[in-house]
Protein backbone atom coordinates (compact mmCIF):
# COMPACT_ATOMS: atom_id res chain seq x y z
CA UNK A 1 0.00 0.00 0.00
CA UNK A 2 2.97 2.19 -0.58
CA UNK A 3 1.15 4.38 -2.91
CA UNK A 4 -2.05 5.38 -0.25
CA UNK A 5 0.79 5.17 2.55
CA UNK A 6 -0.09 9.57 2.71
CA UNK A 7 -3.41 8.87 2.94
CA UNK A 8 -2.36 8.36 6.75
CA UNK A 9 -2.26 11.75 7.37
CA UNK A 10 -5.85 11.37 6.79
CA UNK A 11 -7.31 8.45 8.07
CA UNK A 12 -6.18 8.03 11.47
CA UNK A 13 -6.53 4.57 12.96
CA UNK A 14 -9.01 6.43 15.51
CA UNK A 15 -11.23 7.61 12.61
CA UNK A 16 -11.56 4.05 11.18
CA UNK A 17 -12.66 3.01 14.55
CA UNK A 18 -14.98 5.12 15.25
CA UNK A 19 -16.12 4.71 11.12
CA UNK A 20 -16.71 1.40 12.29
CA UNK A 21 -18.02 1.25 15.46
CA UNK A 22 -19.74 4.48 15.76
CA UNK A 23 -20.54 5.45 19.59
CA UNK A 24 -23.61 6.67 21.33
CA UNK A 25 -25.85 5.67 18.28
CA UNK A 26 -28.71 4.58 20.54
CA UNK A 27 -31.92 6.36 19.90
CA UNK A 28 -33.29 8.32 22.50
CA UNK A 29 -36.95 7.28 23.83
CA UNK A 30 -38.28 10.89 24.31
CA UNK A 31 -35.30 13.39 22.96
CA UNK A 32 -35.64 17.08 24.05
CA UNK A 33 -34.34 18.33 20.60
CA UNK A 34 -33.85 16.10 17.50
CA UNK A 35 -31.51 17.57 14.24
CA UNK A 36 -30.92 16.00 11.31
CA UNK A 37 -28.15 17.73 9.23
CA UNK A 38 -27.85 16.35 5.19
CA UNK A 39 -24.83 18.28 2.82
CA UNK A 40 -26.33 18.43 -0.14
CA UNK A 41 -23.21 17.77 -2.69
CA UNK A 42 -22.90 14.53 -1.23
CA UNK A 43 -26.04 13.05 0.66
CA UNK A 44 -24.19 12.49 3.97
CA UNK A 45 -26.27 12.69 6.72
CA UNK A 46 -26.43 12.36 10.54
CA UNK A 47 -28.95 12.77 13.28
CA UNK A 48 -28.30 14.10 16.87
CA UNK A 49 -31.13 14.04 19.71
CA UNK A 50 -30.35 15.81 22.53
CA UNK A 51 -31.52 15.26 26.45
CA UNK A 52 -30.79 18.08 28.78
CA UNK A 53 -31.63 19.39 32.36
CA UNK A 54 -30.22 22.30 33.99
CA UNK A 55 -27.89 22.86 31.20
CA UNK A 56 -26.66 19.42 30.88
CA UNK A 57 -26.42 17.09 28.05
CA UNK A 58 -27.47 14.23 29.66
CA UNK A 59 -28.44 12.61 26.53
CA UNK A 60 -27.43 12.31 23.64
CA UNK A 61 -27.66 10.07 20.63
CA UNK A 62 -25.52 10.41 16.72
CA UNK A 63 -26.82 8.64 13.94
CA UNK A 64 -26.43 8.96 10.51
CA UNK A 65 -24.64 7.14 7.15
CA UNK A 66 -21.76 8.47 4.84
CA UNK A 67 -18.28 8.60 4.83
CA UNK A 68 -15.88 8.00 7.35
CA UNK A 69 -14.69 11.43 7.60
CA UNK A 70 -18.39 12.88 8.26
CA UNK A 71 -19.22 9.62 9.98
CA UNK A 72 -16.35 9.25 12.66
CA UNK A 73 -16.52 13.09 13.12
CA UNK A 74 -19.81 12.64 14.50
CA UNK A 75 -19.13 9.81 17.11
CA UNK A 76 -16.35 11.42 18.70
CA UNK A 77 -18.34 14.58 18.63
CA UNK A 78 -21.14 13.21 20.83
CA UNK A 79 -18.53 11.25 22.99
CA UNK A 80 -17.01 14.46 23.99
CA UNK A 81 -19.88 16.46 24.91
CA UNK A 82 -21.65 13.32 26.72
CA UNK A 83 -22.58 14.75 29.59
CA UNK A 84 -20.84 17.83 29.37
CA UNK A 85 -22.78 21.45 29.45
CA UNK A 86 -24.54 23.27 27.03
CA UNK A 87 -21.57 25.49 27.26
CA UNK A 88 -18.58 23.20 27.27
CA UNK A 89 -20.16 21.65 23.86
CA UNK A 90 -20.47 25.37 22.36
CA UNK A 91 -16.81 25.95 22.73
CA UNK A 92 -15.39 22.94 21.84
CA UNK A 93 -17.68 23.35 18.78
CA UNK A 94 -15.87 26.78 17.84
CA UNK A 95 -12.18 25.27 19.18
CA UNK A 96 -13.15 22.25 16.29
CA UNK A 97 -14.54 24.67 13.37
CA UNK A 98 -10.72 26.78 14.44
CA UNK A 99 -9.38 23.44 13.69
CA UNK A 100 -10.77 22.48 10.88
CA UNK A 101 -9.79 26.22 9.60
CA UNK A 102 -6.04 25.86 10.27
CA UNK A 103 -6.23 28.19 12.35
CA UNK A 104 -3.45 27.50 15.51
CA UNK A 105 -5.24 26.46 18.68
CA UNK A 106 -4.27 27.08 21.97
CA UNK A 107 -3.40 24.40 24.68
CA UNK A 108 -7.11 24.39 26.48
CA UNK A 109 -8.91 24.50 22.84
CA UNK A 110 -6.82 21.00 21.80
CA UNK A 111 -7.60 19.95 25.66
CA UNK A 112 -11.49 20.57 24.78
CA UNK A 113 -11.11 18.85 21.47
CA UNK A 114 -9.53 15.33 22.63
CA UNK A 115 -10.22 12.77 20.42
CA UNK A 116 -11.07 14.85 17.35
CA UNK A 117 -7.40 15.70 17.24
CA UNK A 118 -7.43 12.93 15.43
CA UNK A 119 -9.62 14.65 12.27
CA UNK A 120 -6.45 17.85 12.03
CA UNK A 121 -5.13 15.63 8.88
CA UNK A 122 -8.72 16.66 7.45
CA UNK A 123 -7.77 20.61 6.73
CA UNK A 124 -5.17 19.42 3.86
CA UNK A 125 -8.07 18.03 2.16
CA UNK A 126 -10.81 21.59 1.93
CA UNK A 127 -13.10 19.12 0.43
CA UNK A 128 -13.34 16.71 2.97
CA UNK A 129 -13.62 19.59 5.45
CA UNK A 130 -17.61 19.88 5.16
CA UNK A 131 -17.59 16.48 5.87
CA UNK A 132 -15.77 16.65 9.53
CA UNK A 133 -18.07 19.61 9.89
CA UNK A 134 -21.49 17.71 9.34
CA UNK A 135 -22.79 16.20 12.61
CA UNK A 136 -21.06 19.98 14.32
CA UNK A 137 -23.90 21.98 12.02
CA UNK A 138 -26.59 19.56 13.69
CA UNK A 139 -25.46 20.12 17.17
CA UNK A 140 -25.10 23.36 16.85
CA UNK A 141 -28.77 24.00 15.54
CA UNK A 142 -29.65 21.59 18.07
CA UNK A 143 -27.74 23.74 20.95
CA UNK A 144 -29.72 26.57 19.83
CA UNK A 145 -32.96 25.10 19.99
CA UNK A 146 -32.32 23.74 23.73
CA UNK A 147 -31.55 27.13 24.62
CA UNK A 148 -34.04 28.51 23.10
CA UNK B 1 -13.57 1.79 -40.29
CA UNK B 2 -10.13 0.90 -40.23
CA UNK B 3 -9.12 -0.44 -36.56
CA UNK B 4 -5.56 0.73 -35.32
CA UNK B 5 -2.37 -1.77 -34.32
CA UNK B 6 -3.80 -2.01 -30.88
CA UNK B 7 -7.09 -2.89 -31.72
CA UNK B 8 -8.82 -0.03 -31.83
CA UNK B 9 -11.29 2.14 -33.73
CA UNK B 10 -9.16 4.62 -33.82
CA UNK B 11 -5.35 5.53 -32.54
CA UNK B 12 -6.43 6.80 -28.88
CA UNK B 13 -2.81 7.29 -28.33
CA UNK B 14 -2.43 10.02 -31.30
CA UNK B 15 -5.95 11.34 -29.75
CA UNK B 16 -4.51 12.20 -26.39
CA UNK B 17 -2.10 14.15 -27.90
CA UNK B 18 -4.66 16.54 -28.35
CA UNK B 19 -5.24 17.19 -24.79
CA UNK B 20 -2.67 18.67 -23.17
CA UNK B 21 -4.37 18.43 -19.61
CA UNK B 22 -3.95 14.72 -20.39
CA UNK B 23 -0.22 14.98 -19.99
CA UNK B 24 -0.42 16.40 -15.99
CA UNK B 25 0.74 14.50 -12.97
CA UNK B 26 -1.78 14.25 -10.10
CA UNK B 27 -0.39 13.68 -6.82
CA UNK B 28 2.82 12.26 -8.57
CA UNK B 29 0.83 10.10 -10.89
CA UNK B 30 -0.04 10.48 -14.47
CA UNK B 31 -3.25 11.82 -14.25
CA UNK B 32 -6.46 9.07 -15.44
CA UNK B 33 -9.25 11.14 -15.97
CA UNK B 34 -12.65 9.54 -15.71
CA UNK B 35 -15.21 12.43 -14.93
CA UNK B 36 -16.47 13.12 -18.41
CA UNK B 37 -19.86 12.97 -17.69
CA UNK B 38 -19.12 16.19 -15.41
CA UNK B 39 -17.63 17.86 -17.92
CA UNK B 40 -14.80 16.89 -20.66
CA UNK B 41 -11.57 17.72 -21.62
CA UNK B 42 -10.37 20.37 -24.15
CA UNK B 43 -8.43 19.80 -27.24
CA UNK B 44 -5.79 22.16 -28.57
CA UNK B 45 -7.88 22.72 -31.32
CA UNK B 46 -11.57 24.24 -29.41
CA UNK B 47 -8.95 26.18 -27.30
CA UNK B 48 -7.18 27.42 -30.61
CA UNK B 49 -10.80 28.41 -31.63
CA UNK B 50 -11.04 30.34 -28.69
CA UNK B 51 -7.07 32.38 -28.68
CA UNK B 52 -8.17 32.91 -32.31
CA UNK B 53 -11.25 34.45 -32.03
CA UNK B 54 -10.27 36.75 -29.29
CA UNK B 55 -6.72 37.39 -30.86
CA UNK B 56 -8.02 38.01 -34.63
CA UNK B 57 -11.52 39.07 -35.01
CA UNK B 58 -13.09 39.78 -31.72
CA UNK B 59 -16.31 41.83 -32.57
CA UNK B 60 -19.86 42.09 -31.57
CA UNK B 61 -22.14 39.83 -33.59
CA UNK B 62 -25.02 41.01 -36.05
CA UNK B 63 -24.45 44.89 -35.73
CA UNK B 64 -21.31 45.95 -37.43
CA UNK B 65 -20.43 46.76 -40.67
CA UNK B 66 -16.82 46.31 -40.15
CA UNK B 67 -14.85 43.77 -40.91
CA UNK B 68 -14.14 42.12 -37.56
CA UNK B 69 -17.64 42.20 -36.93
CA UNK B 70 -18.27 40.35 -40.24
CA UNK B 71 -15.90 37.50 -39.72
CA UNK B 72 -17.20 37.31 -36.05
CA UNK B 73 -21.15 36.92 -37.01
CA UNK B 74 -19.95 34.79 -40.35
CA UNK B 75 -17.92 32.46 -37.72
CA UNK B 76 -20.82 32.42 -34.74
CA UNK B 77 -23.28 31.13 -37.53
CA UNK B 78 -21.10 28.58 -39.22
CA UNK B 79 -20.91 27.13 -35.66
CA UNK B 80 -24.59 27.04 -35.52
CA UNK B 81 -24.73 24.99 -39.10
CA UNK B 82 -22.22 22.62 -37.67
CA UNK B 83 -24.30 22.05 -35.08
CA UNK B 84 -27.20 21.41 -37.26
CA UNK B 85 -25.86 19.02 -39.43
CA UNK B 86 -24.19 17.27 -36.68
CA UNK B 87 -27.76 16.62 -34.89
CA UNK B 88 -29.21 16.25 -38.88
CA UNK B 89 -31.63 19.06 -37.56
CA UNK B 90 -33.70 20.57 -40.49
CA UNK B 91 -32.24 23.86 -40.30
CA UNK B 92 -29.64 26.62 -38.67
CA UNK B 93 -32.35 28.57 -36.90
CA UNK B 94 -33.86 25.89 -35.19
CA UNK B 95 -30.58 25.19 -33.30
CA UNK B 96 -30.70 28.06 -30.32
CA UNK B 97 -27.80 28.66 -28.06
CA UNK B 98 -28.22 28.82 -24.23
CA UNK B 99 -25.42 28.43 -21.20
CA UNK B 100 -25.96 24.67 -21.16
CA UNK B 101 -28.48 22.03 -21.37
CA UNK B 102 -30.26 23.77 -17.90
CA UNK B 103 -31.08 26.47 -19.36
CA UNK B 104 -32.05 25.21 -22.71
CA UNK B 105 -34.66 22.99 -20.23
CA UNK B 106 -35.83 25.96 -18.56
CA UNK B 107 -36.29 27.73 -22.25
CA UNK B 108 -38.46 25.26 -23.28
CA UNK B 109 -40.50 24.82 -19.42
CA UNK B 110 -41.13 28.67 -19.53
CA UNK B 111 -41.21 29.51 -23.32
CA UNK B 112 -43.83 26.43 -24.16
CA UNK B 113 -45.07 24.80 -21.29
CA UNK B 114 -46.35 27.58 -19.40
CA UNK B 115 -47.73 28.66 -22.47
CA UNK B 116 -49.52 25.09 -23.73
CA UNK B 117 -49.83 23.26 -20.87
CA UNK B 118 -52.66 24.02 -17.84
CA UNK B 119 -54.40 22.08 -14.87
CA UNK B 120 -55.16 18.47 -15.30
CA UNK B 121 -52.77 17.77 -18.01
CA UNK B 122 -49.79 15.18 -17.70
CA UNK B 123 -46.10 15.93 -18.23
CA UNK B 124 -43.92 12.20 -18.09
CA UNK B 125 -40.72 11.80 -17.38
CA UNK B 126 -38.48 8.95 -16.33
CA UNK B 127 -37.29 7.44 -13.18
CA UNK B 128 -34.01 8.10 -14.15
CA UNK B 129 -33.59 11.83 -14.92
CA UNK B 130 -30.79 14.57 -13.75
CA UNK B 131 -32.23 16.93 -11.21
CA UNK B 132 -32.12 19.43 -14.77
CA UNK B 133 -34.55 17.40 -16.24
CA UNK B 134 -36.95 16.59 -12.85
CA UNK B 135 -37.02 20.36 -11.22
CA UNK B 136 -38.06 22.25 -13.97
CA UNK B 137 -41.25 20.12 -14.64
CA UNK B 138 -42.01 19.73 -10.67
CA UNK B 139 -42.24 23.22 -10.41
CA UNK B 140 -44.02 23.80 -13.71
CA UNK B 141 -46.32 21.21 -12.57
CA UNK B 142 -46.92 23.50 -8.39
CA UNK B 143 -47.74 26.31 -10.87
CA UNK B 144 -50.37 24.96 -13.55
CA UNK B 145 -51.63 22.50 -11.39
CA UNK B 146 -50.13 19.44 -13.61
CA UNK B 147 -49.02 16.31 -12.65
CA UNK B 148 -45.89 14.44 -13.33
CA UNK B 149 -45.81 11.11 -14.42
CA UNK B 150 -42.93 8.49 -14.07
CA UNK B 151 -41.61 6.22 -16.40
CA UNK B 152 -40.35 3.39 -14.03
CA UNK B 153 -37.17 1.42 -14.77
CA UNK B 154 -36.58 -2.39 -14.82
CA UNK B 155 -34.52 -3.92 -11.51
CA UNK B 156 -31.25 -3.65 -13.75
CA UNK B 157 -31.48 -0.29 -14.32
CA UNK B 158 -33.16 0.09 -17.80
CA UNK B 159 -36.35 1.66 -18.80
CA UNK B 160 -39.83 -0.68 -18.03
CA UNK B 161 -41.45 0.67 -21.37
CA UNK B 162 -44.67 -2.03 -20.43
CA UNK B 163 -46.98 0.49 -18.69
CA UNK B 164 -46.12 3.37 -21.31
CA UNK B 165 -49.37 3.08 -23.11
CA UNK B 166 -50.69 3.67 -19.57
CA UNK B 167 -48.26 6.61 -18.47
CA UNK B 168 -48.42 8.34 -21.91
CA UNK B 169 -52.38 9.15 -22.64
CA UNK B 170 -54.36 11.63 -23.90
CA UNK B 171 -53.81 13.25 -20.92
CA UNK B 172 -50.23 13.62 -21.51
CA UNK B 173 -49.25 17.05 -23.31
CA UNK B 174 -45.20 17.23 -22.54
CA UNK B 175 -42.81 13.91 -22.35
CA UNK B 176 -39.57 14.83 -21.18
CA UNK B 177 -36.72 12.14 -20.88
CA UNK B 178 -33.12 11.54 -20.89
CA UNK B 179 -30.95 9.78 -23.67
CA UNK B 180 -28.72 8.34 -21.74
CA UNK B 181 -28.83 7.93 -17.59
CA UNK B 182 -25.61 10.10 -16.54
CA UNK B 183 -25.71 7.52 -13.04
CA UNK B 184 -26.42 4.30 -14.87
CA UNK B 185 -25.07 4.41 -18.24
CA UNK B 186 -28.47 3.18 -19.30
CA UNK B 187 -29.43 4.09 -22.85
CA UNK B 188 -33.27 5.45 -23.10
CA UNK B 189 -35.45 3.90 -26.08
CA UNK B 190 -36.28 7.68 -27.32
CA UNK B 191 -37.62 6.62 -30.15
CA UNK B 192 -40.20 4.48 -28.75
CA UNK B 193 -41.46 7.03 -26.35
CA UNK B 194 -41.16 9.70 -29.09
CA UNK B 195 -43.64 7.40 -31.66
CA UNK B 196 -45.72 6.93 -28.19
CA UNK B 197 -46.00 10.57 -26.97
CA UNK B 198 -46.96 11.98 -30.59
CA UNK B 199 -49.73 8.96 -31.07
CA UNK B 200 -51.48 11.05 -28.33
CA UNK B 201 -50.61 14.75 -29.42
CA UNK B 202 -47.72 15.39 -26.66
CA UNK B 203 -44.34 16.93 -27.24
CA UNK B 204 -41.45 15.02 -26.67
CA UNK B 205 -38.16 16.56 -24.99
CA UNK B 206 -34.93 14.83 -24.97
CA UNK B 207 -32.28 15.57 -22.06
CA UNK B 208 -29.21 15.24 -24.63
CA UNK B 209 -26.16 15.64 -22.63
CA UNK B 210 -24.79 12.36 -22.10
CA UNK B 211 -25.82 10.85 -25.27
CA UNK B 212 -24.93 13.78 -28.22
CA UNK B 213 -21.17 14.08 -27.09
CA UNK B 214 -21.04 10.19 -27.30
CA UNK B 215 -22.86 8.87 -30.12
CA UNK B 216 -24.56 9.41 -33.02
CA UNK B 217 -27.78 11.98 -32.55
CA UNK B 218 -30.32 12.69 -35.57
CA UNK B 219 -33.31 14.37 -34.06
CA UNK B 220 -35.16 13.33 -37.50
CA UNK B 221 -34.65 10.15 -36.73
CA UNK B 222 -35.52 10.03 -33.16
CA UNK B 223 -38.54 12.51 -34.00
CA UNK B 224 -38.07 14.58 -30.91
CA UNK B 225 -39.19 18.00 -30.88
CA UNK B 226 -36.65 19.91 -28.80
CA UNK B 227 -33.22 18.39 -27.87
CA UNK B 228 -30.81 19.67 -24.75
CA UNK B 229 -27.16 19.34 -24.52
CA UNK B 230 -24.52 21.15 -23.28
CA UNK B 231 -21.15 22.64 -25.33
CA UNK B 232 -18.90 21.30 -22.72
CA UNK B 233 -19.84 17.71 -22.04
CA UNK B 234 -18.60 17.55 -25.83
CA UNK B 235 -15.35 19.08 -26.08
CA UNK B 236 -16.04 22.20 -26.04
CA UNK B 237 -15.87 25.22 -23.75
CA UNK B 238 -18.28 25.92 -20.45
CA UNK B 239 -20.61 28.35 -20.70
CA UNK B 240 -22.81 27.36 -23.81
CA UNK B 241 -25.24 24.93 -24.72
CA UNK B 242 -27.88 24.19 -27.46
CA UNK B 243 -31.52 23.98 -27.55
CA UNK B 244 -32.36 22.27 -31.07
CA UNK B 245 -36.54 22.59 -31.27
CA UNK B 246 -39.01 22.14 -34.80
CA UNK B 247 -38.86 24.94 -36.05
CA UNK B 248 -42.68 25.11 -36.33
CA UNK B 249 -42.93 24.38 -32.58
CA UNK B 250 -40.14 27.62 -31.69
CA UNK B 251 -42.18 29.82 -34.06
CA UNK B 252 -45.40 29.12 -32.23
CA UNK B 253 -43.31 29.67 -28.87
CA UNK B 254 -42.98 33.70 -26.88
CA UNK B 255 -39.66 34.77 -25.91
CA UNK B 256 -38.20 33.68 -22.84
CA UNK B 257 -36.12 36.66 -22.18
CA UNK B 258 -36.20 39.71 -23.55
CA UNK B 259 -33.90 42.25 -24.88
CA UNK B 260 -31.43 43.51 -27.70
CA UNK B 261 -30.83 41.03 -30.86
CA UNK B 262 -34.27 39.17 -30.30
CA UNK B 263 -36.41 41.98 -31.36
CA UNK B 264 -37.08 43.18 -35.07
CA UNK B 265 -38.54 46.59 -34.64
CA UNK B 266 -38.92 48.50 -31.30
CA UNK B 267 -41.22 51.72 -30.39
CA UNK B 268 -41.64 53.35 -27.33
CA UNK B 269 -45.14 51.31 -26.71
CA UNK B 270 -43.92 48.00 -27.52
CA UNK B 271 -41.51 45.15 -30.34
CA UNK B 272 -42.04 42.97 -32.70
CA UNK B 273 -40.06 39.76 -32.01
CA UNK B 274 -37.31 38.93 -34.21
CA UNK B 275 -36.78 35.76 -36.43
CA UNK B 276 -35.60 32.65 -35.39
CA UNK B 277 -33.40 31.87 -33.88
CA UNK B 278 -32.62 35.37 -32.62
CA UNK B 279 -36.00 35.00 -31.05
CA UNK B 280 -34.45 33.02 -28.12
CA UNK B 281 -31.04 34.84 -27.63
CA UNK B 282 -31.59 37.80 -26.01
CA UNK B 283 -28.43 40.36 -25.72
CA UNK B 284 -24.85 39.39 -26.86
CA UNK B 285 -24.04 36.33 -27.28
CA UNK B 286 -21.49 33.81 -25.98
CA UNK B 287 -20.00 34.56 -29.37
CA UNK B 288 -16.08 32.85 -28.69
CA UNK B 289 -17.78 29.65 -27.10
CA UNK B 290 -20.18 29.09 -29.61
CA UNK B 291 -17.63 29.27 -32.12
CA UNK B 292 -15.21 26.76 -29.77
CA UNK B 293 -17.87 24.53 -29.76
CA UNK B 294 -17.96 24.65 -33.84
CA UNK B 295 -14.34 23.51 -33.79
CA UNK B 296 -15.63 20.38 -30.88
CA UNK B 297 -18.10 19.53 -33.32
CA UNK B 298 -15.51 19.39 -36.18
CA UNK B 299 -13.37 17.46 -33.88
CA UNK B 300 -15.86 15.16 -33.33
CA UNK B 301 -17.00 14.59 -36.56
CA UNK B 302 -13.32 14.30 -37.66
CA UNK B 303 -13.15 10.92 -35.71
CA UNK B 304 -16.81 10.07 -36.76
CA UNK B 305 -19.36 9.62 -33.98
CA UNK B 306 -19.45 6.06 -35.25
CA UNK B 307 -16.15 5.65 -34.46
CA UNK B 308 -16.34 7.52 -30.88
CA UNK B 309 -19.63 5.13 -30.44
CA UNK B 310 -17.58 2.09 -30.84
CA UNK B 311 -14.42 2.47 -29.03
CA UNK B 312 -16.67 3.91 -25.88
CA UNK B 313 -18.68 0.14 -26.23
CA UNK B 314 -15.78 -1.37 -26.87
CA UNK B 315 -13.99 0.02 -23.58
CA UNK B 316 -17.48 -0.08 -21.42
CA UNK B 317 -17.34 -4.19 -22.26
CA UNK B 318 -13.54 -4.22 -21.06
CA UNK B 319 -14.68 -2.16 -17.71
CA UNK B 320 -17.53 -4.03 -16.82
CA UNK B 321 -15.55 -7.51 -17.32
CA UNK B 322 -12.55 -5.96 -14.82
CA UNK B 323 -15.52 -4.91 -12.60
CA UNK B 324 -16.95 -8.21 -12.69
CA UNK B 325 -13.36 -9.88 -11.06
CA UNK B 326 -13.77 -7.45 -8.10
CA UNK B 327 -15.47 -9.18 -5.51
CA UNK B 328 -16.75 -6.60 -2.90
CA UNK B 329 -17.07 -3.99 -5.94
CA UNK B 330 -20.84 -3.90 -7.30
CA UNK B 331 -21.82 -1.81 -10.28
CA UNK B 332 -25.01 -0.06 -9.89
CA UNK B 333 -27.16 -0.67 -13.64
CA UNK B 334 -26.77 -2.98 -16.74
CA UNK B 335 -24.64 -4.76 -17.04
CA UNK B 336 -24.97 -5.73 -20.53
CA UNK B 337 -22.37 -3.42 -22.80
CA UNK B 338 -24.98 -2.90 -25.58
CA UNK B 339 -27.63 -1.28 -23.94
CA UNK B 340 -25.66 1.20 -21.93
CA UNK B 341 -22.72 3.92 -22.20
CA UNK B 342 -19.24 4.61 -20.68
CA UNK B 343 -20.47 5.53 -17.24
CA UNK B 344 -20.30 3.29 -14.67
CA UNK B 345 -21.53 3.58 -11.18
CA UNK B 346 -20.41 1.12 -8.39
CA UNK B 347 -19.90 0.90 -5.02
CA UNK B 348 -18.06 -0.67 -2.23
CA UNK B 349 -19.59 -3.50 0.29
CA UNK B 350 -17.66 -1.48 2.84
CA UNK B 351 -15.86 1.65 1.96
CA UNK B 352 -17.82 4.83 1.33
CA UNK B 353 -17.62 6.71 -1.93
CA UNK B 354 -16.13 9.65 -0.73
CA UNK B 355 -13.77 8.10 0.60
CA UNK B 356 -12.91 6.15 -2.29
CA UNK B 357 -12.59 8.95 -4.46
CA UNK B 358 -9.90 10.89 -1.97
CA UNK B 359 -7.87 7.42 -2.22
CA UNK B 360 -8.30 7.07 -6.02
CA UNK B 361 -7.02 10.56 -6.11
CA UNK B 362 -4.29 10.23 -4.49
CA UNK B 363 -3.45 7.43 -7.16
CA UNK B 364 -3.83 10.51 -10.22
CA UNK B 365 -7.09 8.62 -10.71
CA UNK B 366 -10.21 11.81 -11.18
CA UNK B 367 -13.61 9.72 -10.15
CA UNK B 368 -16.80 11.58 -8.68
CA UNK B 369 -18.67 10.21 -6.05
CA UNK B 370 -22.07 11.30 -4.67
CA UNK B 371 -25.76 11.46 -5.66
CA UNK B 372 -24.76 13.19 -9.50
CA UNK B 373 -27.46 15.82 -9.38
CA UNK B 374 -29.71 12.57 -9.63
CA UNK B 375 -30.91 12.41 -5.97
CA UNK B 376 -34.34 9.81 -5.89
CA UNK B 377 -32.74 7.52 -8.43
CA UNK B 378 -29.39 6.86 -6.34
CA UNK B 379 -31.76 6.75 -3.60
CA UNK B 380 -33.62 4.25 -5.11
CA UNK B 381 -30.89 2.07 -4.98
CA UNK B 382 -30.67 2.43 -1.13
CA UNK B 383 -27.66 4.42 -1.43
CA UNK B 384 -27.16 8.28 -0.59
CA UNK B 385 -23.80 8.37 -2.38
CA UNK B 386 -21.90 6.17 -5.50
CA UNK B 387 -19.01 6.38 -7.02
CA UNK B 388 -18.88 6.84 -11.12
CA UNK B 389 -16.36 6.54 -13.82
CA UNK B 390 -17.02 7.71 -17.02
CA UNK B 391 -15.34 7.28 -20.06
CA UNK B 392 -14.61 9.02 -23.47
CA UNK B 393 -13.27 9.18 -27.01
CA UNK B 394 -9.24 9.32 -25.14
CA UNK B 395 -10.04 7.21 -22.36
CA UNK B 396 -7.62 3.36 -22.87
CA UNK B 397 -7.79 -0.46 -21.74
CA UNK B 398 -4.20 0.38 -19.27
CA UNK B 399 -6.72 3.48 -18.19
CA UNK B 400 -9.08 1.13 -16.60
CA UNK B 401 -6.43 -1.41 -15.00
CA UNK B 402 -5.22 1.59 -13.01
CA UNK B 403 -9.14 2.47 -12.25
CA UNK B 404 -9.41 -1.27 -11.05
CA UNK B 405 -5.70 -1.96 -9.57
CA UNK B 406 -6.39 1.86 -7.47
CA UNK B 407 -10.10 0.02 -6.71
CA UNK B 408 -8.26 -2.83 -5.15
CA UNK B 409 -5.57 -0.94 -3.76
CA UNK B 410 -8.18 1.28 -1.74
CA UNK B 411 -10.21 -1.56 -0.56
CA UNK B 412 -6.96 -2.58 0.82
CA UNK B 413 -6.28 0.19 2.66
CA UNK B 414 -9.54 0.22 4.07
CA UNK B 415 -9.48 -3.09 5.26
CA UNK B 416 -6.29 -3.62 6.20
CA UNK B 417 -6.33 0.05 8.15
CA UNK B 418 -7.02 -2.01 11.26
CA UNK B 419 -3.50 -3.23 12.17
CA UNK B 420 -2.20 0.64 11.20
CA UNK B 421 -0.67 2.34 14.30
CA UNK B 422 -2.21 5.41 14.61
C1 LIG C 1 -28.33 13.87 -18.14
C2 LIG C 1 -27.93 15.27 -17.80
N1 LIG C 1 -28.81 16.27 -17.93
C3 LIG C 1 -28.50 17.53 -17.64
C4 LIG C 1 -27.27 17.87 -17.18
C5 LIG C 1 -26.99 19.30 -16.84
O1 LIG C 1 -26.05 19.83 -17.69
P1 LIG C 1 -25.51 21.31 -17.42
O2 LIG C 1 -24.97 21.30 -16.04
O3 LIG C 1 -24.45 21.50 -18.46
O4 LIG C 1 -26.67 22.22 -17.57
C6 LIG C 1 -26.31 16.88 -17.03
C7 LIG C 1 -24.95 17.22 -16.54
O5 LIG C 1 -24.50 17.00 -15.48
C8 LIG C 1 -26.65 15.55 -17.32
O6 LIG C 1 -25.77 14.57 -17.15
Amino acid sequence: MQDLGDLDSLYRELILDHHRSPRNTEPLISPDVEVDAVNPFCGDEVKVQLKTSGGTLNGISVTGRGCSISQSSASMMGELVKGRSVEDAMRARRAFQALMKGEALTEDQLADLGDLEALQGVKRYPVRIKCALLAWSALEDALKRVRA
Amino acid sequence: MKTSRRGEIYDVMKVREDFPVLARKVNGHQLVYLDNAATSQKPRQVIAALVDYYERYNANVHRGVHTLSIEATDAYEEARAKVQKFINAPVPESVIWTRNTSESINLVAYAYARKHLKAGDEIVTTVMEHHSDLISWQQICKELGTRLRFIPRTEEGLIDLSTIDEIISARTKLVAVTHMSNVLGTIVPVREIAERAHAVGAVILVDGAQSVPHMPVDVQDLDCDFLAFSGHKMLGPTGIGVLYGKPEILEDMQPFMYGSDMILEVSYEGAKWNQLPYKFEAGTPNIADAIATGAAVDYLENLGMDAVWRHEQQLTAYALRRFAELENYRVVGPTDPSLRGGTISFTHDQVHPHDLGTALDRLGIAIRTGHHCAMPLVKSYGHAAVARASMYIYNHEGEIDHLIEGLKQAEGYFSHAGSRRS
